[in-house]
C-alpha cells in the first residue's frame, strides 16, 4: 500500500465526519455566502474539526475574499494555505503553483531529535515508528528512554527497540531523565550513528518545574553533543481539543519546536487545531501517526491532508 | 488565549442597562457568545447548540433577580444549567460488600491504567481488598506498567496472558479469588478507538464473561469535539455506568466532560488531577461549570483556603487596602500551594491576567522583602512614601528604587481590580460561594 493509500484510508473516518458536519451546505460560494444560516453552518463545520474560533474566522474571511464560485474549492484552499508555514510557499500556492509534493521526505536537520508533549499522546509509540521509518530510509538509529518517570516508560520503549533491533540507552526508574540523555547523546556521537530520538516523559504544559526538567534535558544534550538536539518535535494527539494550542506555545516557549507530529488519525478526529497551531508558531508539521503499528507513520503533506479531508483527487506519488 | 465568557457577558450586559426583565434580543446575543464560549471549551457543537436553546428558554422573560443584574442574572442561568448537565451532585458509585468489578475503557493514551491504580489505592485506603487486573495484552510493556503501580498501591495483580480468551480470564480469575478474597476487582484495557470494531468486539467480549459491575469510561479533559461521539459509541458498545475525567490538572477547559455526560446520561464519578496515585478526586460538577464558563473554581479556592487555615480578613473595602494587607494575604495565599493553580481559580481572574501570565515564587519574595523593609505607617498609608523612602527600603531590601516604583503601581491597580471584582460578584452573588474574593490578584509585570 503506498503512503498515500494509508493516509486516505488513515483520513477516510476524518474525511466521512467532516462531510457530515458540512454536509448539507451546499457547493455554491455565492449561493452559500449569501445565506447567513450557512455561513453559521460551515463555521459550525470548522468548529466540529476542532479548528476553533479565531482561525475559522480567518478562514472564512478567507473563503470570501477568494473569489472562488465553488465552496469546496474555496475551503480546501484556504485549509491548505492555513497549514503551510512557509510563507513563500503559501503566496506560491494562493498564485496556483503546487509545490512538489515529492519532496515530502522528512530529514532531521542534525542528529540527535528530542521528542516531547504532553501525557498519553503518542510520544514513545512514535519513536519507535520514526525508528522504523529512518532504518527503512538507510539510516542507523537510537533510543533513548528518557521517561523514568511513569511507570514501566522505560520497558515501553525497551520492547521497541528489541522488536525494531533498535539500541536503547536508558537508566533506572526513578533516576534523571537529563543523565539518561546525557549517556544517551554522547554514546550516540562516539559511535557515529545517524539518528538518535530522544523519548520525553508526558508533561503538562501547565507544570512550570516539569518544563524546567524539559529545558535541562536539551541543555545537557548539547553539552554531550555540542549542537543537538537540531530538533525538537511535539507530539499532538488529533482528538486534542482547543488545549493543543495552549500546548504547542509553552512547549516552543520551554524548547523551541522544529516539527508537529500528529497522532491517532486514523479514529475520527479531524485535527484541525492543527492549523491554529501552525498559523500562529510557524511550526511545520513533520508526520502524521495513523495506527498502533510501527509502520503506521507518514510524513505530513498539507494540501493531501486537506484534499484528503475532502475526498478529492491527490495527485499521484 | 481565549477571552473568559463573564468578561464577554459583562461587556454585552453592560450595554443592556438595568431592565428588570430579559428581552428576547438580549438573551439572544448573549446566548451567541455562550455558544462560542462554550466550543472554545471543547463543548461539542451539537450540545453547545441545545445547552444554548434550553437556556434560552428559561431566560426569555425572566425576571432579572433581585439585586443581580442582567448579565449576573443570565451567568446564574447559564451557570446552573450547566451544573444540572454535569449531573447537579457529585456521584460515587455504590460497591456492596462483595462481587465489584470495575471495567475501565476508553480510547489509547486517556489515562486508563493509571486511574485504575489510583482507584486501587483510594478504595484500599477505604478498607476495600482490591485486585487488579491487567487485561491490556496490546502495548508494549502494559501489563508492566500496571504491576508497577500495583506494587505501589499494595495490592495483587492479576496479568492476563497473550491471546487468552475471555472464558480462560475468567476462569484464572475466579481461581486466585477462591485462594485470596477480594471484594474489589478493577480490570484495566487496551486503549482503543471506538470505530475499531474487532477491538470493540473484543472489549464486549471480555466484559460479557467479567460481568463488571461498573463500566468507566476514561476521557482525557483535553479532548476536543470528537469526546461526543467517543463517548456516544462505547456506550452503545459496552453500555457505561459513569465516566471518570483524567488530566483536570492542564488548563484545558474541560468541555469533553459535558459533551461526554450529556450523551451518555452517565455520572462522572471521578477527576484525575495529577499523574501520581494520589490524584484522584470526587467530581464536582459545580466546580466544573465554572472552569468550562472561563469563572473559576471558586469553591475549590475555598477549599483550598480552608485546607490552609487561612485567618479570615476583615473585608475591607477595596480603596482601603494597603500594603500591610498585600502582605500578610500574600504569605497565606503562600501557604496554600503553587500560586499559578491558585490564580485560575479565581473568578475574574482570567480577564485581568495578561496571556501566558505565570508567577515566579522568587517575585514574591521579593515583594515580600520591599514591604518588610517599609514602617508600619508607610505600609498602611504608601502615599507617603517618597524618593528618599524609596530609596531606603530599595537598600533595606536589596533592591532597585524602580522594583519599589513599580510595587507600588502595582498595588494602586490592585485596588482598582479589586473595585472590578467586588462589582462583578457583588451582593446577590453569580452563585453561592461567589463572596467578593478576598485574594488580591496578582500585579501585571509579574510574568517569569
Ligand atoms: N490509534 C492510534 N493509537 C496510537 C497512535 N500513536 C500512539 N497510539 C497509542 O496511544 C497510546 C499512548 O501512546 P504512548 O506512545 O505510550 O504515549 P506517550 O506520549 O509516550 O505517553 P506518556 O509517556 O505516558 O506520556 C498507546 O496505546 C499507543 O499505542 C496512533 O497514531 N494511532
Ligand atoms: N497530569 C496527569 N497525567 C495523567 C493523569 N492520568 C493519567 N495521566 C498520564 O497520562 C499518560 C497516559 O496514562 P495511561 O494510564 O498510561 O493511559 P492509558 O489510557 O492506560 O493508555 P493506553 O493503555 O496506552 O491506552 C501517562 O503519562 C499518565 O501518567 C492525570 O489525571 N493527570
Ligand atoms: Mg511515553
Ligand atoms: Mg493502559
Amino acid at each position: 500500500m503506498s503512503w498515500l493509500d494509508r493516509l486516505r484510508q488513515g483520513l477516510s473516518k476524518t474525511r466521512q465526519q467532516f462531510q457530515d458536519a458540512a454536509g448539507d451546505l451546499g457547493t455554491d460560494l455565492q449561493e452559500t455566502l449569501t445565506r447567513l444560516d450557512s455561513i453559521e453552518d460551515l463555521e459550525y463545520a470548522l468548529i466540529a474539526a476542532d479548528v476553533g474560533r479565531a482561525a475559522t474566522e480567518e478562514i472564512l474571511a478567507d473563503i470570501r475574499k477568494s473569489g472562488k464560485s465553488n465552496l469546496q474549492d474555496a475551503l480546501m484552499e484556504a485549509l491548505t494555505l492555513q497549514l503551510e508555514p512557509d510563507r513563500r510557499r503559501a503566496q506560491f500556492r494562493q498564485l496556483g503553483f503546487t509545490p512538489d509534493a515529492r519532496r515530502t521526505v522528512v530529514d532531521p536537520r542534525g542528529h540527535v531529535v528530542m521528542v516531547v508533549g504532553v501525557n498519553g499522546v503518542g510520544k514513545t509509540t512514535t519513536i519507535a515508528k520514526l525508528g522504523e521509518y529512518y532504518l527503512g530510509r538507510g539510516k542507523s538509529v537510537m533510543f533513548a528512554a528518557g521517561d523514568t518517570f511513569r511507570a514501566a516508560a522505560g520497558a515501553q520503549l525497551g520492547v521497541w527497540g528489541e522488536r525494531l533491533g533498535i539500541p536503547v540507552v536508558g537508566g533506572p526508574e526513578g533516576g534523571d531523565p537529563a543523565a539518561v540523555a546525557y549517556d544517551a547523546a554522547a554514546a550516540r556521537a562516539a559511535r557515529g550513528t545517524d539518528l538518535l530520538f530522544v523519548d520525553t516523559a508526558g508533561r503538562l504544559h501547565t507544570k512550570h518545574n516539569l518544563m524546567e526538567e524539559l529545558k535541562k534535558v536539551r541543555r545537557v544534550i548539547d553539552k554531550a553533543d555540542p549542537g543537538e538536539p537540531a530538533d525538537v518535535w511535539l507530539v499532538l494527539d488529533a482528538v486534542t481539543g482547543q488545549n493543543g494550542l495552549a500546548q504547542a506555545k509553552k512547549f516552543h516557549e520551554a524548547t523551541p519546536l522544529t516539527g508537529v507530529i500528529v497522532t491517532k488519525l486514523d479514529g475520527t478526529a479531524k485535527g484541525g487545531i492543527l492549523i491554529p497551531i501552525v498559523r500562529e508558531l510557524g511550526v511545520p508539521i513533520k508526520f502524521i501517526g495513523v495506527g498502533e503499528g510501527a509502520h503506521d507513520l507518514q510524513p505530513f503533506d498539507p494540501q493531501a491532508f486537506v484534499r484528503a479531508l475532502f475526498d478529492v483527487e491527490v495527485p499521484r506519488d | 488565549m481565549f477571552e473568559a465568557l463573564g468578561n464577554k457577558l459583562q461587556d454585552i450586559l453592560d450595554r443592556v442597562g438595568r431592565e428588570s426583565k430579559l428581552t428576547e434580543k438580549q438573551v439572544k446575543e448573549a446566548m451567541r457568545e455562550i455558544r462560542m464560549a462554550l466550543l472554545e471549551a471543547d463543548v461539542n457543537f451539537t450540545v453547545a447548540k441545545d445547552f444554548v436553546a434550553r437556556v434560552t428558554e428559561k431566560a426569555v422573560g425572566q425576571e432579572v433577580q433581585g439585586s443581580l443584574t442582567a448579565g449576573q442574572t443570565v451567568v446564574k442561568l447559564v451557570h446552573d444549567e450547566l451544573i444540572q448537565t454535569l449531573g447537579g451532585e457529585a456521584k460515587q458509585p455504590t460497591l456492596s460488600n462483595e462481587g465489584n468489578v470495575f471495567f475501565l475503557v476508553g480510547l489509547q493514551g486517556a489515562g486508563k491504567t493509571t486511574s485504575a491504580g489510583k482507584l486501587a489505592a483510594h478504595y484500599k485506603s477505604k478498607g476495600r481488598r482490591v485486585l487488579l487486573v491487567a487485561a491490556d495484552t496490546q502495548r508494549p510493556a502494559a501489563r508492566d506498567q500496571l504491576e508497577v503501580l500495583a506494587r505501589q498501591v499494595g495490592v495483587p495483580v492479576l496479568k492476563v496472558n497473550d491471546h487468552e480468551t475471555p472464558q480462560e480470564t475468567k476462569r484464572r480469575l475466579d481461581e486466585f479469588l477462591k485462594t485470596d478474597f477480594r471484594d474489589l476487582v478493577i480490570v484495566d484495557t487496551a486503549g482503543r478507538l471506538q470505530i475499531d470494531e474487532a477491538l470493540m468486539d473484543q472489549l464486549a467480549a471480555l466484559q460479557t464473561e467479567l460481568q463488571p459491575t461498573e463500566t468507566l469510561l476514561v476521557v482525557d479533559a483535553m479532548t476536543g469535539q470528537e469526546a461526543l461521539n467517543v463517548a456516544r459509541v462505547f456506550d452503545e458498545r459496552v453500555h457505561l455506568s459513569g465516566l471518570i475525567i483524567t488530566k483536570m490538572d492542564g488548563d484545558a477547559r474541560g468541555g469533553a466532560a459535558l459533551s461526554a455526560r450529556s450523551v451518555t446520561g452517565k455520572p462522572i464519578y471521578f477527576a484525575g488531577v495529577s499523574e501520581k496515585l494520589t490524584g484522584l478526586e470526587p467530581f464536582y460538577p459545580d466546580r466544573v461549570a465554572g472552569r468550562i464558563l472561563g469563572m473559576g473554581d471558586v469553591l475549590g479556592l475555598i477549599e483550598r483556603a480552608q485546607q490552609a487555615d487561612l485567618k479570615a480578613m476583615e473585608v475591607k473595602k477595596p480603596g482601603d487596602f494597603d500594603l500591610e494587607d498585600l502582605l500578610v494575604q500574600l504569605r497565606q495565599i503562600r501557604k496554600m500551594g503553587p500560586l499559578g493553580d491558585l490564580l485560575k481559580l479565581i473568578p475574574g481572574m482570567s480577564r485581568a491576567l495578561p496571556e501566558g501570565f505565570n508567577i515566579d515564587e522568587k517575585q514574591l519574595q521579593r515583594i515580600d522583602a520591599m514591604i518588610s523593609s517599609m514602617t508600619i505607617k508607610e505600609r498602611r498609608n504608601p502615599k507617603i512614601i517618597d524618593g528618599r523612602r524609596r530609596k531606603r527600603i530599595a537598600a533595606g531590601s536589596g533592591s532597585t528604587v524602580q522594583d519599589i516604583n513599580r510595587l507600588l503601581k502595582m498595588h494602586e491597580q490592585m485596588k482598582e481590580m479589586m473595585k472590578v471584582l467586588q462589582r462583578l460578584s457583588g451582593p446577590g452573588g453569580l452563585g453561592k460561594g461567589m463572596k467578593p474574593p478576598r485574594m488580591p490578584p496578582m500585579p501585571p509585570g509579574m510574568k517569569r
